[in-house]
């Protein structure tokens, strides 16, 4: 058993050194800093503002996800079954966003929407407006923001999902006489159903992570758990509540994937 | 058959969703020409001094500098040690391997936040101890970026060694093949491609890295999306916007590439 040692072990004591030990003094300090119990815990379950961020984060998330489940619906249809020059168009419209910094995607929903940007040039020139419209430093930025970044990552289980349907079941509905739009919400959709679980669930998980994007749109706005994570740390030091929050989010994005892992070996079945 | 291809209704909305994605790749552009120090669309004035700052001040030079060290370590040494681990999953199946790779995934999975917190917390604490591996020094960011990338790596392998017939290896073993001829003389070479492919999805993952960079980092140790940050954060500045359009320009390349590639396979296959 030396090989399993020198192969498996490094690893394992990289992540165990950098990673779990440090997270078991995360936990710790959530029971101890700055005084020992689950005081921390009350405050971060109790205190209204730490409240409304939960709430905005998980109103906000459930947007996001829906926007993008919805969007990546649509597209992932033409890059799946569409003819092979919209096969391949669409890809590059999926892979040239998604090899893309994250943050050059941010600054160019910046450039998008701020008040010198594009889109309020176009409707001053075309009078739409008179004055430039506020849309970023608000909750609709971090929306179309977090989608756009999100939208690639709920097209790849989806498309898996479309690709396996069985085409024989289309051409039998299309053979006994079921309309286009019949075939689709009644047998297409109901097939991709894995897929569509499969994306919700993991756009929710990544979302409700998220910092870079919200911090850079929503402009100190509208503060989501990661952004306050990160206030709790660099601005106004408060370890014990910084580490409780990263354990609630631990334990309710373990529970996400938890039911997301046996949705899926019961469908395996 | 075409009968059941997406029809113009669902054409229609799926041109809006790649216009939704093209849309913020496209607003970029002008931007970066703009003659004033801040976010702003030329008025009849374009000018190529956004660019110009990019190579003249040696900032940006320095940052992509300490990006590409980063980057290429982090990557070396995360596929190092995932090729190990994968191969030893492969060869020897150990009772508890699924937990072993659980364990190994846990940062992939975790919320970023979460991880960065935890590698803030790690590096400081070392900070004490040692200034290699440290809060703010390029050890310490290169271990970090690591911690995220490896569980991307061992994906990668486990897929590719997956497509590894394993009747070759035991054919060698047989044949009294010592484990370490088996694992360099028949299963790296038949690894290539995977081995490849994790080390550019590694580099990648770490060119981009900011979420867990923003909180292991602050004055010395400045990456190119912490630089890019920075401009971001304080005064938006245009010279991102530049930045971005070489990005862009590189990402675009290489994907049309590949497609291309895919597409003369395809042909020739057919």
């Amino acid at each position: 058993m030396r090989a399993a040692l020198f192969l498996i072990g490094p690893v394992l004591l990289f992540l165990g050194l950098s990673y779990l030990l440090p997270f078991l003094g995360i936990v710790e300090l959530s029971f101890t800093d700055p005084q020992p119990g689950l005081a921390q815990y009350q405050k971060v379950l109790t205190d209204p503002l730490t409240l409304s961020v939960i709430a905005r984060t998980l109103r906000l998330c459930i947007l996001v996800t829906l926007v993008s489940v919805t969007a990546a619906y649509v597209i992932t249809l033409l890059w799946v079954r569409g003819s092979p020059l919209v096969r391949s168009l669409t890809e590059l419209c999926i892979m040239i966003p998604f090899w893309l910094s994250i943050l050059s995607r941010a600054f160019g929903w910046l450039a998008m929407l701020s008040n010198r940007g594009l889109l309020n040039s176009w409707m001053k020139h075309l009078g739409l407006i008179d004055s430039s419209l506020q849309m970023t430093r608000n909750e609709f930025a971090v929306v179309v923001g977090m989608a756009h970044y999100l939208i690639p990552f709920a097209i790849f289980p989806l498309a898996t999902a479309m690709r396996n349907v069985d085409e024989r079941v289309l051409t039998a509905a299309d053979g006994m006489g079921a309309s286009r739009g019949r075939i689709f919400w009644q047998v297409f959709l109901p097939m991709t159903r894995s897929g569509i679980l499969g994306a919700t669930l993991l756009v929710f998980v990544f979302s409700i992570g998220f910092y870079v994007t919200p911090a850079l749109l929503g402009g100190g706005q509208s503060v989501l758990i990661a952004e306050l994570i990160y206030l709790w740390i660099f601005q106004i030091p408060q370890w014990g509540m910084a580490a409780a929050m990263s354990v609630v989010l631990m334990l309710a994005v373990g529970g996400i994937l938890y039911v997301l892992m046996r949705r899926y070996g019961e469908m395996a079945k | 058959m075409n009968r059941l291809r997406p029809g113009l209704v669902a054409t229609l909305l799926a041109s809006l969703v790649a216009l939704f994605l093209l849309m913020p790749l496209i607003a970029v552009v002008p931007v970066s020409f703009t003659a004033r120090r801040y976010l702003s669309l030329p008025d009849g004035h374009w000018s190529w001094r956004h660019y110009e700052a990019l190579f003249s001040d040696p900032d940006w030079g320095h940052s992509l500098l300490t990006s590409l060290q980063v980057d290429l370590l982090a990557s070396l040494l995360a596929v190092i040690l995932a090729t190990a681990f994968c191969i030893g999953i492969w060869m020897l199946r150990p009772r508890l391997a699924g937990l072993m790779t659980g364990v190994v995934l846990l940062p992939m999975v975790a919320p970023p936040v979460v991880s960065s917190l935890t590698l803030y917390f790690f590096l400081t604490r070392l900070s004490q101890w040692n200034s290699i591996i440290a809060y703010d020094k390029l050890g310490g960011v290169v271990v970090a970026h690591m911690v995220m990338i490896v569980p991307y790596a061992v994906v990668v392998l486990m897929v590719a060694l997956s497509q590894v017939d394993r009747r070759m290896d035991l054919a060698a073993q047989s044949m009294g093949a010592s484990v370490p001829r088996r694992i360099f003389g028949v299963i790296l070479p038949n690894l290539r491609f995977g081995l490849l492919g994790a080390f550019f999805l590694c580099f990648l993952l770490s060119w981009d890295e900011i979420g867990v960079t923003l909180f292991v980092t602050s004055v010395e140790t400045i990456t190119l999306p912490r630089r890019m940050w920075m401009g971001l954060r304080d005064n938006v500045d245009p010279a991102i916007a530049a930045l971005s359009v070489i990005l862009i320009l590189i990402v675009t390349v290489i994907v049309v590439l590949r497609a291309l590639i895919l597409l003369r396979r395809a042909r020739k296959a057919g």
